[in-house]
């Protein structure tokens, strides 16, 4: 029961992670690797605000989401959108403007001493004879009503349909004069905010590191290769798929493999089934 | 005359998703022949091609060649046999200079065995070929980067890149369009020669009145599914095949 | 050729200079004079950095001097890779990991001394890295990019959890080259012949191959090219490269361990890649031998290294994609001249 429980936590926790890398690649097509570090820099920001500058929590959050907003924006504005479609700069430059923002943070003195943020509220609860903590099940209500919202938008809103035809043809998108690139500059702020709010949810549990972005990129990009990329279905199921895989490899083979099963989950995929597990179709044939 | 069948298509089926994109389709081609074929668009034509030549596995149905089954064999397989095919939409080596996309088919172990790797100088046997198919030497046509070539050449260097391979069937997918008559002008002779010299070609065309002074046997394809087959003249009058086109195209062949 | 910039009263106008006839590395020489305007800038190279290592002034930056030469090699399978053959391979720290792996095993468990281990750890690790990658072959673009970035942290991370190989610790007390000027001058000249074999075999038959499969892998195939064949040879060659300077590095430091397959060493030298100059090989080698110094003087700041070459190479990637060399390389062929129209 522990494990079915702590299990569901571990695949919200994935989806959580994966969502804003899997909205900014579904809606502009731009591998976003620069996405573990926007998660792990709204941490910091909002420790700063937080425990630094003593604003209450209410403020820091929102403050440190503007703020994560605006350089996903940023960085898409002044840097990516000259690269557009060359997909090997796209992962170069997202890659190393996320190594200089982690190893910037590392450099700023975000190291060695233990950062972490507060639980939202105090106290457990039993479920089925398992404790929970609160925060976990706040993760569990963000995560789910995030999934909802999003599926939602992106399936039954005018603008997110229109967002997601952009996805499968942007030549047909600008002629039907849907401003691709403003699209895409939405999509990566976006993408940021998501970011930022699976840290403020999801860093309480433990500490904020600058390794953990990177182990975030890493599941990020595992729970999307699973599910297909570009696959918004595909990554939900995924996350649970590989949340599971997590835990139960943890538990019973030992801790230390814990980042092992994402890795090879995405070299597995990508050898055996590139258009992801659930892919109904291969889309990488390409049309000849 | 006793004709040689060389290809064999036999009741080839392919869907793409809910896309049939061929049908149970099923043809001969007979040694040193012309055989068009003609059919509108998304007809599958092209996934025909693809199928023949390997770049799509057929979902059930098998390709012969010369009486052995080649149906899964890699694409560079059955090129290295001798089939070789044009791609409706271009793709050129567009780094390299005309003559040097050449050297690609020039270096295939198909080549390199039959000329006993004594092939000479590949560059001179590119321009070679690429002067006869049209490419002014003295105009330093072949030595220019492929992607500043016009459309013209770029069509007449996919049929060039099949040559070299001095493979047994061309499968040539809609070479014409897009070109002027003139040359149009230049590139039949240079199929009609490929045929004296015993090529077997296979050409997919919307260019009905052109590919009808080439071919002596058309098959219609339309919906993925075998329309008609026979000789041109009689094939466009028939109603479905009329019907297909809507009339337009193929009153035009007949002036 | 001329180009037009900017308000029309005045055009730059670009002229060809030295050589008339010059297509594709075709040159018809004509002069002793041509001859020297082609061979400067090869002899400056190679005298430039066959004198490198005598005018450090210490022994740390004789060090650097090694360790350029390790990422210039680095870089130099980069482009071939990603600009000659079309794999973008952004885990050079896997070639290096499996190199100095194989080096550190053969030297510390069966004792063979560093003339065999080199050698052996450059041929088979390029055995072993190119069945490792061989799977990824029929890939595409950010596919295989995102593979080759996972295969060194997985490498890593499941040496650390096996504990194998000295786990986290590594292994130590490995033999050491015999002193630094066998260390640069084994280097230096590696990277000279490898960076001239390669420039040699792009222009090569097979070379237009390799370029024909990135430029259209359907098309080769059509013209009864194996791709997977051919990704294999170049990713032998590129991984050989990458394998002999795992090799070396281990040997220059006596230790082997996971900090071989750190991220450095796959960003590093696309870093340099692109700032010397994507796609010319000889680019990326000079990228290096700028970079690599200039990160050295920030180490003592820690990770602000990493902050410097990221953002130079996110500035390069996105505002000057054709990098040093080839705006070099354009200078020296070409006149630019303003003229009023
Ligand atoms: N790789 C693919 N994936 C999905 N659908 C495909 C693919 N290739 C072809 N199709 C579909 O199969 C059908 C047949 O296409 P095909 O290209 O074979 O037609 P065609 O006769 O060559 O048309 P055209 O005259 O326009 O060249 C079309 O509906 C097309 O959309
Ligand atoms: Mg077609």
């Amino acid at each position: 029961m522990g494990i079915l429980i702590y299990g569901i936590i571990n695949s919200i926790v994935f989806a959580l992670i994966a969502m804003g890398f899997a909205l900014v690649y579904g809606i502009s097509r731009l591998p976003n690797f620069a996405h573990g570090a926007f998660y792990i820099l709204a941490g910091f920001l909002t420790y700063t605000f937080l425990l630094g500058l003593g604003l209450n929590s209410p403020t820091s959050i929102i403050l440190s989401l503007i703020i994560i907003a605006g350089i996903g924006a940023a960085v898409y504005r002044f840097l990516l959108i000259r690269i557009r479609g060359m997909e090997a700069s796209e992962i170069i430059a997202s890659l190393a403007i996320g190594l200089a923002i982690m190893e910037g943070l590392r450099f700023a003195g975000f190291r060695g001493k233990t950062y972490t943020l507060p639980v939202f509220l105090e106290g457990t609860v039993r479920i089925a004879g398992v404790p929970v903590d609160f925060q976990r099940l706040i993760i569990i209500g963000v995560g789910v009503v995030l999934i909802v919202v999003l599926w939602l938008f992106t399936h039954h809103t005018k603008v997110g349909l229109a967002l997601r035809a952009m996805a499968q043809d942007e030549g047909a998108a600008l002629m039907l004069g849907i401003d691709t690139d403003f699209a895409a500059l939405i999509a990566l702020a976006l993408g940021s905010v998501l970011a930022g709010l699976a840290a403020i949810v999801i860093l309480p549990l433990g500490n904020i590191t600058v390794e953990t972005g990177y182990d975030i990129l890493i599941n990020a990009i595992a729970v999307c290769i699973i599910g297909g990329l570009g696959s918004w279905v595909g990554a939900v199921i995924a996350s649970f798929i590989l949340g599971f895989a997590q835990m139960l490899t943890v538990y019973i083979v030992g801790a230390q493999w814990q980042m092992v099963v994402g890795l090879l989950a995405i070299i597995l995929i990508l050898i055996a089934r590139p258009s992801g597990l659930l892919a109904r179709q291969k889309e990488l044939e390409e049309r000849v | 005359m006793a004709e040689e069948v060389l290809l064999q298509v036999k009741n080839a089926t392919k869907s793409f998703g809910g896309v049939k994109a061929v049908v149970d389709v099923s043809l001969s081609l007979f040694k040193g022949e012309i055989l068009g074929m003609i059919g509108p668009n998304g007809s599958g034509k092209t996934t025909l091609v693809n199928l023949i030549t390997g770049f799509v596995k057929p979902d059930s149905g098998e390709v012969l060649f010369k009486d052995k089954r080649i149906t899964g064999l890699q694409p560079h397989k059955i090129a290295n046999l001798g089939i070789t095919r044009t791609f409706q939409i271009m793709r050129p080596y567009h780094s390299l200079s005309a003559f040097k996309n050449l050297i690609v088919p020039l270096y295939s172990p198909r080549v390199r065995r039959s000329t006993g790797g004594r092939l000479g100088d590949r560059d001179a046997v590119a321009i070679d070929i690429l002067e006869e198919i049209g490419f002014e030497r003295d105009a330093y046509v072949p030595y220019k980067i492929a992607s500043s070539l016009p459309l013209g050449y770029l069509k007449r260097l996919e049929l060039a890149r099949c040559i070299a391979m001095r493979p047994e069937i061309i499968i040539c997918d809609e070479i014409f369009s897009g070109l002027s008559m003139a040359e149009i002008a230049t590139m039949v002779p240079l199929l009609e020669k490929l045929q004296m010299q015993g090529t077997t070609i296979m050409m997919i065309e919307h260019r009905l009145r052109e590919l009808f002074r080439l071919v002596n046997r058309v098959i219609v394809l339309n919906f993925g599914e075998k329309l008609a087959e026979g000789i041109p003249e009689e094939v466009i009058e028939k109603p479905d095949v009329r019907e297909a086109y809507l009339g337009t195209e193929v009153d035009n062949v007949r002036d | 050729m001329l180009t037009q910039v900017g308000p029309r009263e005045r055009r730059k106008e670009r002229l060809d200079r030295g050589l008339k006839v010059r297509t594709e590395g075709i040159y018809a020489l004509s002069s002793g004079k041509e001859a020297l305007y082609l061979l400067a800038p090869r002899l400056t190279l190679i005298l430039g950095l066959l004198i490198l290592p005598l005018l450090m002034p210490n022994l740390y930056w004789q060090r650097v001097i090694c360790i350029t030469g390790v990422f210039g090699l680095l870089s130099l399978a980069f482009d071939f890779l990603a600009n000659y053959v079309g794999l973008i391979c952004l885990g050079g720290a896997l070639f290096m990991g499996v190199g100095g792996y194989i080096t550190g095993i053969l030297n510390s468990l069966f004792g063979m001394p560093l003339v065999a281990t080199i050698p052996a750890a450059t041929v088979v690790g390029a055995v072993f890295s190119t069945v490792l990658l061989s799977p990824c072959f029929p890939l595409r673009g950010i596919y295989f990019a995102i593979v080759t970035l996972m295969y060194p942290l997985a490498a890593s991370r499941i040496i650390e959890a096996l504990d194998i190989f000295g786990g986290t610790e590594g292994m130590a007390d490995l033999d050491t080259l015999p002193n630094i000027w066998f260390a640069s001058y084994s280097i230096i000249p590696v990277l000279l012949v490898s960076l001239f074999a390669l420039r040699r075999l792009v222009t090569e038959d097979i070379g237009l191959v390799l370029r024909g499969l990135k430029d259209n892998d359907q098309a080769a195939k059509a013209s009864g090219i194996s791709i997977t064949r051919y990704k294999a040879y170049s990713t032998f060659i590129a991984s050989a490269i990458g394998c002999f300077t795992g090799a070396y590095l281990v040997h220059l430091y006596g230790w082997a361990g996971i900090s071989l397959f750190a991220l450095d060493f796959s960003i590093l030298p696309i870093a340099a890649s692109v700032i010397g100059g994507m796609g010319t090989l000889v680019g990326p080698v000079l990228g290096a031998f700028i970079l690599i110094p200039l990160t050295e003087l920030l180490r003592e700041l820690g990770t602000l290294r990493i902050v410097f070459y990221s953002l130079l190479l996110a500035g390069f990637i996105v505002f000057n994609p054709e990098g040093l060399m080839t705006y070099a390389q354009r200078k020296y062929h070409q006149f630019e001249h303003w003229v009023e129209v």
